[in-house]
Formats: structure tokens, C-alpha cells, sequence
């Protein structure tokens, strides 16, 4: 259990900048995901706080202790990889006991066979401990990797896109599961992904990294509801959100650019109540039912009832609900 | 332009049958999926209609035409493939001419068709390059250019954006599907995304082990499904099953969980069995303090509007997707209420949705 803290934490390889001064505190017990596309940084942050890499400057204390200094192994830091590296030729058993066989560590065998037995119990593989690591599942193969981070006990859990090479289902099950694992440890959790459904469910804060900046830190709620920036915006949300021209709206304040709305924000009534928008197609997805909008010659998708009469070529009319305003250079206006 | 008619085809490949006399119809100017997991006979039965196989029995008609025995050649149809074939030694244009070069049309007429074509694909200002450097998108556009520019009655789509990252492949199933409502042309499009399927049909058929399940509108196939498969493969989460015990007749209009009753549609068949299988779509669970139908929170997923709720129920795991602006804690025990109106009752023997004053109308495959 520890808080890890980042101050100014800077990264360039040649002239890419992979990390620009970066502040950032993850508190103890918190799951935080930090969500980016590929080259935002995520793995890089990984890797200085695991001591793979060094940064050019700045520092990363665990519990407000600098660690720069101490190689990786004393960082007493657990890190689990979107490939599960299991050792195929192991059992279920001697894979998740590996870490605990350190010379290091000199641990009695029955209290290696304890430990392994509850990681296996909390992870749900216990009844297939006996197998070969290559006779699992891609999703058991997972939990054993997860399990042999989880059994050192170690102050803080570093995973890197841990769930990206398994398929839908698994994942969603998946989503569930480490969030309990979580709950159940009281462990601290840095979680590194591109996925935006994972960062909303399963994050306690989420770190929004653009570019190697963090354009924003805060709860799921806070950065779907409350976005600094344009970019913020449309990381979280599907359909995405809807930028627009502000001038195309009446109340629009002084010095914004772009309106930002989300689908679910957007009230359709009858002509004439209203902005006039044409309807340009009906998506009925099942659970929901998107309506695609020309708006002025902007293109715009609302939510409406799953069972809608409404058709392409429905003239309609558009009402902003909770808008959000954005300047010239993106960022959120009062 | 053209209605393309399937009627009892069926194929086998030596002991193993692929597909096992498949019927439906794709109307004229319709976007159709033909949906279903790997190995479920979908990309066989494009295959049929392209001509690529030759079914073992059944036919094909392409306006009122049977081609089911004839040559590719011969149906005048375009296939865009997963890979993009395109030729590497040619630029675009040259790779859009190509067929129409080797039909034999005069040289002016083929510029002038190309010139149209990249003009809807919106990729003019690429014609004169070597297709080696483009994008991955805008390969997909010229191998829909080469489909396209031969008029075709029909275009046959095999998952064309199955190799494409997340992001990309929702913004071409949006181009794909725009490019076909300018131009109205029959396709024919295998997927194994039921949100692809979803999002880009007009009409959907569902097949499993080389058998049609359902075939329908996607609204009606989500609200209605005809099998427990439909039921689990379409939506996500995916839909919640109850399986319970309870002897019931036609003319019922509930059931007994766990000692509450639950209202369902009027049942209008009779069940083989007492085994049942209760149906209910996630975002059709309500909560509620009163119920006696109750379920303990086990977690919680917040996705910006809705939230999915994960619950322990006597019947087992359910999902839910309530407004994210309900407050809920992990570890509370509340009451559930299913929305009657939406529930689908399956018997449990055939894995079949019984008739119901629900579904009544929808076509079961």
C-alpha cells in the first residue's frame, strides 16, 4: 500500500517529447487508469515509476520517498503486461509461486504454498492449479499473470493494457473482476489503457494524457462531465461528443469558439421549436437508437427513444440542453 | 439494382455440412448483414451468391434470374474482400480503370466514370498515386472504387473493415454506409460484429452452425429474439436468462420467480415442458425499494449516462443499465422490476422464444 507522487517528470527520445513535465499524485488505495492513444505516454509513466527507464529530469516518490536511485527490484513495484509471459513448461501453481522462490526473499515452501493458494482463491483459478500454464483459457492465462504480480504483495500494482489482447466478453468479465480484486486488496492500482470503457468502470481517477501532457486528472464523472479541454471531451463518451461552431447558437457567451454537446444533450422537438435540423439517418442499436443530424451543414448524432418514427429526410428541430463552451485554443470557458 | 432471392441453399463439404438450406430475401437497394460467429456458414453463403461456390442443392435468384450453377463471371456482381487487393504496380486511377479497361470500354468513357467515382469516394486528389503509400483508408476507398465503378447489380462485402483499428472502422462503417445511401445499391455484407450488423443493416440474418436463426429488422431482432443464441449473441451486455421451473399455458400473462410473480406478455403457445428460460434485456431491469424480486449490487460500471449495475439474483448473475444518476452501492440488496411488455419467454428444451402477444409478428428465421 503506498501513495506515488510525480513532480515534473520530464522524458524525451531524441526529439520526441514522451513525457512534458508531468505532476501528478496517485493517492494510496486509488485505482487510477491513465487513458491516451498510442505515443500519449502511458507506457513511458509505467516505466519510470516500475524503474525501467530513467527520466531526464523531474522525481517519483513512493510514500515521499524519492526512488530514482533504487533499481527496480527495490522498488517493491508489481508489473503485469498486455502479453502474459507465463513460463509455458510450469503448472498454474509453480508460475504464481515463482516470484516467491526469490533467494531474496527465502520464504519457508508451506508459507509460499499459503500465499499461492489465496492469490489463487481471490483470482478464481484455484481448482485448475495443477494445470499446465499453456491448458488455460486466454482469460485464466490472464488471472495467472495478474496472480503473479499479486502474490509478492507489493506497494503498488503498474499494469500496461492488461485486458487489450483478450476479446469482448472476456474483457467486460474481466473489467469486473480486477475491480473487486482491488476493492478486496485495498491495493493501489496505476493502470495504463487506451480503452475508454475500461477507464470510465473501472477507475477510481482517471488521467487523461495528450501528447505526454496530462490534459486532465479527475474522478470518471468529472472528465465525462466536466472536460477542460476539447480533447478531454471526446476521449469519453460513445457516440462522441458533438463539436460545434458556437455561433451557430443564439446564447452562445463571448469568446467561444466551439460548443461541445453531448449526444444525450440534445433535445429534438418539432419544427419551428427551435434550431432546424434535417435528419440524415435513424441507427437503432438496440438498447439505443442514434440519430444522425445535418445541423447547418455540420453533421451532429443525438440519442432519442429506441422506438422512434423518425426517418432520414424528418425535418426537426434542435435545442441545446446542458452545453459546454470551449475557446479558440480548446480549453473549457467558465 | 437488384432483389437477390435465397431459397433452401445448402452446402456440404465432403461429411461436413456448412450451410443447411437457408432461405431469405434481400430486397433491392437494401444494406443486408449476414451475421454470426466464425464458422457459422456466412462467408459460404456470400460465396454462393458471388458464385466463388456451388451450392450443393437449392437456389439463388438474382432478379427473378437462377444463377445458382452459373459462373461468377456471369452474375454481374462486385466483391470487396478483408484485404484489400489492390494492384501494387498501378496507381489508383489505373486500379479503378482496370475492369472497366478489360470489359473493353472506350477510353473516354472510362475517364469519365473514374472521375465520378472518386468524386463520391471523395478521393480525387489522390488518383495519380502509387497505391503503396496511401493509408489504410484510403486503400479501403479505392477497393470500393474498383467495386463500384463497374455498376453492378449487386456489391458483396466480406467483413471489409475487419482489419481496421477501432476508431477507423466506426468512421468507414459510417462512410460505407453513407456511400450507400447516395448510390442505393443492393450489398451484401458478412460481419461477426452484431454492433457492425447493428449499426449498418437494414436487415439482418443470423446464422449458427450453418443454420439461419433469425432474420429480421435489427430493431425487431434485438426487442424480439427467436432463440436463446440471437438472445445472447445480440446486444451488450448481453441479455439476462432466468432459468426457472413453472407450468404454463397459453392465455397466461405471468409467471412465478422464486415465489413473485412476474407479468409477461399473453403467452400464446404452449411450452413442451416446464423448463423456461425468462429473457430480459438489461436496460429493462428497474429498481426498486418494494419489490420482493430482489438482488444484492456486487459492482458498478459508470459509462457516462448509464451506468451497468452487476447483481446477485436467486436466478443467478444479472446485468442491468440503469441512469448513472441513480446513486447505488456495492453490497445494497434491492428490489428488480422487469418492464412486462419487454420480456421473452424461451422454452428450454429447443432453445426457441415462445409466441407471445409480444412477438407475435416477427419472422423466426
Amino acid at each position: 500500500m503506498a501513495e506515488v507522487s510525480l513532480h515534473d517528470l520530464s522524458k524525451s527520445f531524441g526529439k520526441t517529447n514522451a513525457l512534458a513535465s508531468i505532476s501528478l499524485t496517485i493517492p494510496d488505495g486509488a485505482f487510477v487508469v491513465l487513458l491516451g492513444p498510442t505515443g500519449a505516454g502511458k507506457t513511458t509513466m509505467l516505466r519510470m515509476i516500475a524503474g525501467l527507464d530513467a527520466p531526464d529530469s523531474g522525481d517519483v516518490l513512493i510514500d515521499g520517498v524519492s526512488v530514482l536511485r533504487d533499481p527496480p527490484a527495490q522498488r517493491d513495484v508489481a508489473m503485469v503486461f498486455q502479453q502474459y509471459s507465463l513460463y509455458p513448461h510450469l503448472s498454474v501453481r509453480d508460475n504464481l509461486a515463482f516470484p516467491l522462490r526469490s533467494p531474496v526473499l527465502n520464504w519457508p515452501e508451506a508459507r509460499i504454498k499459503a500465499r499461492v493458494q489465496e492469490v489463487a482463491e481471490v483470482l478464481h483459478i484455484a481448482h485448475k492449479l495443477d494445470n499446465k500454464a499453456t491448458q488455460l483459457s486466454g482469460g485464466e492465462m490472464q488471472r495467472v499473470s495478474i496472480g503473479r504480480a499479486l502474490v509478492r504483495n507489493p506497494r503498488i500494482y503498474l499494469m500496461d493494457e492488461p485486458l487489450s489482447s483478450l476479446d469482448a466478453k472476456l474483457r467486460g468479465e474481466l473489467r469486473v473482476e480486477l475491480k473487486r480484486i482491488h476493492a478486496e486488496l485495498a491495493a493501489t492500482f496505476l493502470y495504463v489503457t487506451h480503452d475508454q470503457i475500461e477507464a470510465m468502470t473501472m477507475a477510481t481517477h482517471v488521467g487523461v494524457l495528450d501528447q505526454g501532457r496530462l490534459a486532465q486528472f479527475g474522478t470518471p464523472r468529472q472528465i465525462y462531465e466536466s472536460p477542460l479541454t476539447t480533447y478531454v471531451a471526446t476521449r469519453l463518451g460513445q457516440p462522441r461528443i458533438n463539436l460545434l461552431p458556437a455561433h451557430l447558437f443564439p446564447d452562445a457567451p463571448r469568446n467561444a469558439a466551439q460548443i461541445g454537446l453531448r449526444p444525450e444533450h440534445i433535445r429534438l422537438a418539432a419544427p419551428d421549436d427551435g434550431q432546424p435540423a434535417t435528419v440524415t439517418r435513424v441507427e437503432h442499436l438496440g438498447d439505443q437508437t442514434r440519430i444522425h443530424l445535418n445541423f447547418q451543414g455540420n453533421s451532429m448524432i443525438t440519442l432519442s427513444d429506441i422506438h422512434t418514427s423518425l426517418r432520414a429526410g424528418d425535418a426537426v428541430s434542435v435545442a441545446a440542453l446542458t452545453p459546454l463552451w470551449f475557446d479558440a485554443n480548446g480549453n473549457r470557458l467558465p | 439494382m437488384a432483389e437477390i432471392i435465397i431459397r433452401n441453399l445448402r452446402k456440404e463439404f465432403g461429411a461436413f455440412t456448412a450451410v443447411q438450406g437457408s432461405s431469405f430475401t434481400i430486397r433491392d437497394g437494401e444494406f443486408f448483414m449476414l451475421l454470426g460467429p466464425s464458422g457459422c456458414g456466412k462467408t459460404t453463403t456470400l460465396r454462393m451468391i458471388a458464385g466463388l461456390e456451388l451450392p450443393t442443392s437449392g437456389e439463388i435468384f438474382i432478379d427473378g434470374e437462377e444463377v445458382s450453377q452459373k459462373p461468377a463471371s456471369q452474375r454481374d456482381i462486385a466483391f470487396v474482400f478483408q484485404m484489400f487487393a489492390l494492384y501494387p504496380h498501378m496507381n489508383v486511377r489505373k486500379n479503378i480503370s482496370y475492369p472497366l479497361v478489360s470489359q473493353g470500354m472506350p477510353r473516354a468513357a472510362v475517364q469519365a466514370k473514374v472521375a465520378e467515382v472518386a468524386r463520391i469516394l471523395g478521393i480525387e486528389s489522390i488518383l495519380d498515386k502509387p497505391v503503396g503509400g496511401l493509408s489504410g483508408g484510403d486503400r479501403q476507398r479505392v477497393a470500393l472504387g474498383r467495386a463500384i465503378v463497374r455498376d453492378p447489380k449487386a456489391f458483396l462485402m466480406d467483413e471489409p473493415l475487419g482489419a481496421l483499428d477501432a476508431e477507423f472502422r466506426e468512421h468507414m462503417a459510417e462512410e460505407l454506409r453513407a456511400l450507400h445511401d447516395r448510390m442505393k445499391a443492393t450489398t451484401v455484407y458478412v460481419t461477426h460484429d452484431q454492433l457492425e450488423a447493428m449499426q449498418m443493416g437494414d436487415k439482418i440474418v443470423i446464422m449458427n452452425h450453418g443454420v439461419v436463426e433469425q432474420f429480421g429488422k435489427p430493431q425487431d431482432i434485438y426487442d424480439h429474439p427467436a432463440t436463446l443464441f440471437v438472445a445472447d449473441f445480440i446486444g451488450s451486455p448481453s441479455l439476462n436468462t432466468l432459468r426457472f421451473e413453472d407450468t404454463l399455458r397459453p392465455g397466461d400473462t405471468s409467471v412465478s420467480l422464486a415465489g413473485t410473480r412476474v407479468q409477461i406478455p399473453e403467452l400464446q403457445a404452449a411450452p413442451s415442458g416446464a423448463s423456461l428460460v425468462l429473457g430480459v434485456r438489461p436496460e429493462h431491469i428497474k429498481l426498486t425499494d418494494s419489490g420482493t424480486y430482489r438482488g444484492r449490487i456486487e459492482a458498478v460500471e459508470y459509462l457516462g449516462t448509464t451506468q451497468i449495475l452487476t447483481l446477485s439474483a436467486p436466478h443467478g448473475t444479472l446485468r442491468a443499465r440503469t441512469p448513472s444518476s441513480q446513486i447505488v452501492k456495492v453490497g445494497e440488496t434491492v428490489g428488480l422490476d422487469f418492464t412486462a411488455s419487454t420480456l421473452t419467454l424461451f422454452d428450454a428444451n429447443t432453445g426457441r422464444a415462445l409466441r407471445t402477444a409480444a412477438n407475435a409478428g416477427v419472422n423466426h428465421g
